[in-house]
This record gives structure tokens, C-alpha cells and sequence, in this order.
């Protein structure tokens, strides 16, 4: 599904080297995560793979399903079936939440030649996926984020996913500023996404949120490269010890 | 990019009502086209005699010529203003035409079915409800034929002449009088003579005295005291004959307790020759009535280059003659290569209350100096200004404001809020408030914001499959949302539509 050789990254505008030779390779109905401590590049490599600007890929390659990602524009990887949930969500006042799910929804529907879908047809089944990541109607109708707590915006970035139904979901961070009862909620709301034909890379600083997401395989990322992969039990070692220790062992 | 602003920067929050409809209608400029109607026309240039000619070709008595006459004399005193920051070539007014009429008009039709069917077809082409079009056409049994959402009754001004007044019944029956001034003024000189020029005085302006020299025609609205007027009111106006300059006239009279809904739109097809308008609106408020003026305006805004966009000179202005009279200006400038245009309230009227809502977008090298007055001369008046700057490529946009606050209104409020949203960084916004206050105890607040178009929004909007411009449209839509909730709803749609198409090709 998703494959990644041999990434640099450098700022656009800056002499600034942040990803360093990424090699990370994530079949169909796999969980991965990603930790590493602050900076190492975990953001950014999120941003690389869906298409932002002012970063510029040096060497190497990034796929989907056999797809050259890099040469897509950002929409296009969306409706190719990659998702981002952002560590940050951002803000859009006077666009009402709804408005945007069903334009986004439309959108990628309209890309990948498929029917779009009509406004009863659409309101149904949002409401029955909000219903689930216990978003009421109030907050469907305000505009995009705007207001949201930190926590209700990362559950309406597990919204949008669960509407668009991507094929690879990265979430960057989805846990961080949950309360205990959320964080079951965005589990929840993962879980029964997983699927033989989805993927997902999820970057985190916990193993709260890998309780209830059995990841199956972990990587270590630390400046930019991922140094070091393993099972679960990898990231149980990072709660436990840090990355002292794991990162001393790889140099 | 240049700002010109006094207060600091911030990006606004947005209202929490959830959009309408989603943008659509990309494509190239949408109503660039040209109808092949004959036209006639009277020899290019102004004197006394074009505007005898023009008075002559309206059937209209000797008074209304007199009136023009006196207002061509002042004009020809007057010299063109210069104070806006807008940026043309000199206009020769005398290689304009002052009068043009789609020759199949000579002779009025006896119905609708006489209607040049060419005619038919621009309506289409303007996206004017099926109903009405069913009803312009002349289809039997159409009036009785069940509205899609809320009626609207359309005066069609194709270039100079009215030809077709719709829904004219029903309007009768309310005692509301809804058609051409040169109707009016032939029908009903007592309104015409009471009212004309009351609110805009001939001697105005530079570009309303030629106005009242040389209107061609326009609409007439009078509404009887304590009626509600039982449909919105809705006027197409297209510029059709080259290099043809309009001049239209509208008078609006909302009588003691009475309350109408206006709606003007227009569009332009593409031509390479800079085309001069200069209407005047007109409309005058009595105690306890309401007006509702909407505009959503897209005229050939010219090439990439500018090049054969109308130049519209507009003056509007309401008059809220008596106490508490209440007119509400909700306009969309999205068009024209140079707009010179401010909707204006008198709150004369005890309790009196004024409303502007703008948009205004300009694109590649559009210029908009636009903006409104709300002159406070009655005690305990309102007034609040909502102005959405929006600008791309090229173009200049100035919101110039002015509030006055006389001695004798005590205890008045304005509030204004003057957002401008930048797109790319060759393109300049400016905020011009004039605030004067001439008593202690009214209050005028001023807020003002520029931002530009914010590159994660946009990365957010395409992140989850919604390409560049459809992004920006949307970004856009929501910046104006606002203005847009005061819109009728059929405008409304159109509207974010027409943000859509002028702001194609600003991005990317
Ligand atoms: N646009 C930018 N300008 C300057 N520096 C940048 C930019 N984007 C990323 N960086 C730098 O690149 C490095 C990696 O940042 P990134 O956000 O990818 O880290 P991260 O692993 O996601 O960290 P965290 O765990 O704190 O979220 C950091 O040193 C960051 O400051
Ligand atoms: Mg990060």
C-alpha cells in the first residue's frame, strides 16, 4: 500500500535538511506507528506525503498502491485514498463544518468518477458517524474548527475520516489533548475503520493510545530516519525508558 | 501588496450558519456573450438636443424635458471627481451613445409572446427562475403555475427600454406600483414630479447630473401606505450595445408602514471597448416602512489586462424621511474595470435605522473604490456597515466610509466592521473611514481587519480533496458569510457563484 524509499526532505527556502533517508513500507490492513521524540520529523514527513508546500523532496520516493505520490497534487492524493488527520486542525471561519465534509465528499466522489452524493443521502450518514464520535448537531453547523476545543477538533479531523473513508489514514498526534474518555471515542472511531484494504501510520507519543489501537508493527523515527522498527512491545519500551537508551544502541 | 489600515492585524471568526450551497459554475466568464438585436441609436455625443431626443423617443411630457434640460446645463458646469483612488483613461463624452434600443422595441409589443426571442434567450442565458422566464415569455396559464420558492417579479431592462413587466396583477391588486419610470412618469406624474430628484438632487454629482440629463429608463416602485409588498422585486439589467453608455433611473417609494424586498442584478458580455454607466437610485423611506436593496453585480470586469470592462458610476442612496424608516443596502460587486459606487443612507427620520452589507471582489486589474455614507440627522438613529474587501491578482480595493453624526442626532450609534482579505501579494486593499461626530452622545465604533487568503487553509481544504480554486472559493465564501446570510436566499446562491467565477485564475 503505501511505500517509501530512501526520503530527504530539505525546506524550500532554508539550507535546512529535515528527513534524512525515510524507508518505511506499509502493506494493506496493517497498523503502524510512528514515535520519535519532538522534531525527529514525524510532522513533516506527514506533510511530505500529503502534498504541502515549502518543503522539497532531495532523493528518494513515496507511493500509494504503486502510485508515484510526490507527483500528485495535494487533492489528488486525498482522492487517491490518502488521509491526514493533522496534528494541528486548522480554522476556516464562515464555512460551516457540514458544508466542507460534503464538499471534500463530493469532491474526491467527483475525482474518482463516482455519483456525488445528494444532500439527503449525505446528511444521513453523517449524522450517523457523528453520532458515534458523539458530535452533535451544533457543532456540524459552526464553522470549521473555529472555537472548537482542542479535543473536539480531534475528533471532527476522526469525523472527516470516517466520512471520506480513505484507503491510508495517517493521524499525526490524534491522541495528544484527548481526555481518557475521548481517546476511547477516537479509538473506537479508528477501530472500526480497520479493514483487510486500510491502512494506517500512527503518529504518537503514547502507548495510552496503542492500548486500544493494536498497532502491528512500531517504528522509531529520531532525526530525521527511521532507526529502529519492531513489535508492539517496542513501544512499551519508550514509555517505560525513553528513547535514552534505544537511541544509544543505534547510534 | 500594499495595506493601508489603523488598526492591527487579525483574521476574523466567522459566523456558525452553515452555507447555503457549495460553489460551483467554474468555467470562463459565464455571461460573456452578445445577442445580435438591432439596435437604435441616436448619433454619438451629448447636447440639448440628444436630450430632447431622448425625452421625445420616451413619449414624455414637456416638464421631464425641462428637468433634464436644466440638469444637462449644470452638468455641462461640473467637472468629473477625482478623489477616488481609481486609475483610467480620460473619458470623451462625446464619443459616447446616449440612447440605444433594441430595434424590435420601436413599437412596444402588445404581449410578451412579441417579445424578440433572442431576448428570450438572454434570460435564459442570465439564470433568471424558470417561472418567471415562463411568465417573460408569455406562456398561457404560467402566473397560475406554482412558484419554485418565493416569488419575484421581474422588470427586464434590456439596454434602455423596459420589455416585459411581470406579475403586474397581482401587484396591482395590492395597490403596489411596479414599472418603467418612463411609464411612471407618463402614468403618474404626481409621484414622478413629488419624488425625482428628492433624494438625489439633480446637481448631485458630476455623474448623477448627466444621469438626470440623459436616462434613458429604469424602474419605478411605489409602494401604498401599511402594504407589504406580496413578492421580491427584481430587475436584470444588461449593457448590450457597444460602447453605449447606460443611464439608468430608479425611484423606489415605500410609503407610511410599508415594506418591499428589491432585487437588481446584472451581467455584461465581453467587448474590447470601455463602456461608461452611470445610474442613480433613488429611494425614499416614509415613517415605520422598510426597504430591501440587493445588487449582486458581475459586469465584464475587462480582460486580464483591464482591457473593455465597464466603468460604473453609481449613485445610490436612501432616504429615511420620517421616523423609524429602515432600508437595509446588501450588495455583491464582483464585476465592472472600475466601480465608483456608495450606497447611501439619510437617517432623517427619528429612530431611523441604516444597513450596508458589501462584498466587493476585485481581480486581475479591476479597481473598486466603493464604500458607503450613513449620515445621521435624526435622534436615536442606527446604522451598521458590514464591508467584505476582497482582492486578487492586480486590483486595488478601497473601501472609503463615511458616518456623520449631526448636532441633532443625540444618542445615535453606528457600528462599522471592514474586512479585507488579500489573495496573492500584487494586489492592495485600503480602508478609508471618515467619522465625523457632532454631539456627545452618540457612538460610532470602527473595527478593521486585512488578512490574506492563509496558506493552511487552502493546504487543509486540498489535504482533504478540494482542488485549489474550489479552496479558495470556499475560503472566500466563508470570509463573506455574513454579507451572503443577508442576501435573499436565490441571490445568495447566485452569489457565492459569482465569488467562484471572478476569483478564477487568481490563484496557482
Ligand atoms: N517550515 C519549517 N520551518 C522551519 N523549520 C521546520 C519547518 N518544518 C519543520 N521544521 C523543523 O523540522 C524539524 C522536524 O519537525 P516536525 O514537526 O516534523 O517534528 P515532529 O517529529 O513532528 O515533532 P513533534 O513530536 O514535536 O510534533 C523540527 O526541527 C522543526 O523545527
Ligand atoms: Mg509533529
Amino acid at each position: 500500500m503505501l511505500e517509501i524509499k530512501n526520503l530527504h526532505v530539505k525546506l524550500e527556502d532554508e539550507d535546512k535538511q529535515i528527513l534524512n533517508g525515510v524507508d518505511l513500507t506499509v502493506p494493506a490492513g496493517e497498523v503502524h506507528a510512528i514515535m520519535g521524540p519532538n522534531g525527529s520529523g514525524k510532522s513533516t514527513l506527514s506533510y511530505v506525503l500529503s502534498g504541502r508546500d515549502g518543503y522539497q523532496v532531495t532523493e528518494g520516493e513515496a507511493s500509494l498502491d504503486g502510485h508515484d505520490l510526490l507527483d500528485m497534487e495535494p487533492e489528488e492524493r486525498a482522492s487517491a485514498g490518502l488521509f491526514l488527520a493533522f496534528q494541528y486542525p486548522v480554522e476556516i471561519p464562515g464555512v460551516g463544518n457540514l458544508t466542507f465534509l460534503r464538499t471534500a465528499l463530493n469532491a474526491q466522489r467527483k475525482a474518482r468518477g463516482e455519483e456525488e452524493l445528494s444532500s439527503a443521502e449525505f446528511l444521513k450518514l453523517v449524522r450517523e458517524k457523528a453520532k458515534t464520535l458523539k458530535i452533535d448537531g451544533e457543532m456540524l453547523k459552526r464553522p470549521v474548527n473555529v472555537g472548537f476545543s482542542g479535543g473536539e477538533k480531534k475528533r471532527n479531523e476522526i469525523l472527516q475520516m470516517a466520512m471520506l473513508e480513505p484507503r491510508m489514514c495517517i493521524l499525526d498526534e490524534t491522541d495528544s489533548g484527548l481526555d481518557v474518555d475521548a481517546m476511547r471515542l477516537v479509538a473506537d472511531g479508528v477501530n472500526a475503520l480497520r479493514s483487510p484494504e486500510r491502512s494506517f501510520l500512527v503518529i504518537t507519543h503514547y502507548q495510552r493510545l496503542l492500548d486500544h489501537i493494536k498497532p502491528d508493527v512500531v517504528h522509531i523515527m529520531s532525526a530525521g530516519r527511521i532507526v529502529k522498527t519492531g513489535g508492539p512491545e517496542l513501544a512499551l519500551e519508550v514509555e517505560r525508558n525513553g528513547y535514552g537508551d534505544l537511541l544509544a544502541e543505534v547510534g | 501588496m500594499s495595506v493601508e489600515t489603523g488598526e492591527a492585524i487579525e483574521v476574523r471568526e466567522g459566523v456558525d450558519r452553515e452555507t447555503v450551497e457549495t460553489v460551483q459554475n467554474m468555467g470562463s466568464y459565464k455571461y460573456g456573450w452578445d445577442t445580435e438585436i438591432e439596435m437604435d441609436y441616436a448619433p454619438k455625443g451629448i447636447n440639448e438636443d440628444i436630450v430632447r431626443l431622448i425625452s421625445e423617443k420616451n413619449a414624455e411630457p414637456e416638464w421631464m424635458l425641462e428637468w433634464r434640460l436644466a440638469a444637462f446645463r449644470r452638468w455641462q458646469t461640473m467637472v468629473e471627481p477625482k478623489w477616488a483612488m481609481l486609475n483610467y483613461p480620460v473619458i470623451d463624452y462625446q464619443d459616447q451613445y446616449y440612447y440605444a434600443r433594441p430595434k424590435s422595441m420601436a413599437v412596444k409589443p402588445k404581449s410578451l409572446d412579441e417579445v424578440d426571442p433572442k431576448l428570450l434567450a438572454t434570460y435564459e442565458k442570465l439564470g433568471i427562475p424558470l417561472k418567471e422566464q415562463m411568465i417573460l415569455a408569455g406562456i398561457e396559464g404560467a402566473e397560475g403555475a406554482p412558484a419554485e420558492g418565493r416569488k419575484v417579479a421581474v422588470d427586464a431592462v434590456f439596454d434602455s427600454v423596459s420589455v416585459g413587466t411581470t406579475f403586474k396583477d397581482e401587484l396591482a391588486k395590492a395597490g403596489v406600483i411596479f414599472c418603467s419610470i418612463s411609464e411612471a412618469i407618463r402614468e403618474h406624474p404626481e409621484l414622478v414630479k413629488k419624488y425625482l430628484g428628492s433624494v438625489v438632487p439633480q446637481s448631485d454629482n458630476f455623474f448623477a447630473t448627466l444621469n438626470s440629463a440623459v436616462f434613458s429608463d429604469g424602474s419605478f416602485v411605489y409602494v401604498p401606505p401599511g402594504t407589504r409588498c406580496p413578492m421580491e422585486l427584481s430587475t436584470y439589467f444588461r449593457i448590450n450595445a457597444e460602447n453605449t453608455g447606460q443611464f439608468e433611473r430608479t425611484l423606489i417609494i415605500a410609503d407610511k408602514g410599508a415594506y418591499v424586498s428589491y432585487l437588481e442584478g446584472c451581467t455584461a458580455p465581453k467587448r474590447d471597448v470601455a463602456q461608461l454607466h452611470a445610474a442613480v437610485v433613488e429611494i425614499v423611506i416614509l415613517e415605520d416602512a422598510e426597504v430591501k436593496y440587493s445588487t449582486v453585480q458581475n459586469w465584464f470586469p475587462g480582460d486580464e489586462e483591464g482591457k473593455g470592462g465597464i466603468y460604473n458610476f453609481v449613485t445610490k442612496r436612501a432616504d429615511c424621511r420620517e421616523a423609524r424608516a429602515k432600508v437595509m443596502w446588501t450588495q455583491v460587486e464582483t464585476g465592472s474595470a472600475i466601480t465608483w459606487k456608495y450606497p447611501s443612507c439619510i437617517l432623517r427620520g427619528e429612530e431611523s435605522q441604516g444597513e450596508f452589507y458589501s462584498i466587493a471582489i476585485a481581480n486581475n486589474m479591476q479597481q473598486a473604490d466603493t464604500g458607503t455614507k450613513m449620515i445621521h440627522l435624526g435622534k436615536n438613529t442606527r446604522s451598521r456597515i458590514v464591508s467584505k474587501g476582497i482582492s486578487a491578482g492586480k486590483a486595488q480595493n478601497t473601501y472609503r466610509g463615511l458616518v456623520s453624526m449631526h448636532p441633532r442626532a443625540t444618542n445615535s450609534r453606528n457600528y462599522t466592521q471592514c474586512d479585507s482579505l488579500l489573495i496573492g501579494d500584487q494586489c492592495g486593499a485600503h480602508t478609508v473611514p471618515y467619522i465625523e461626530v457632532k454631539n456627545t452622545s452618540s457612538r460610532v465604533e470602527h473595527e478593521a481587519t486585512t488578512s490574506k487568503v492563509d496558506d493552511d487553509q487552502l493546504f487543509y481544504c486540498r489535504a482533504r480533496g478540494i482542488d485549489e480554486e474550489a479552496a479558495v472559493a470556499l475560503v472566500v465564501n466563508g470570509f463573506c458569510r455574513e454579507v451572503l446570510q443577508a442576501l435573499p436566499m436565490e441571490f445568495a446562491m447566485e452569489a457565492q457563484s459569482l465569488v467562484a467565477i471572478s476569483l478564477e485564475g487568481s490563484v496557482g
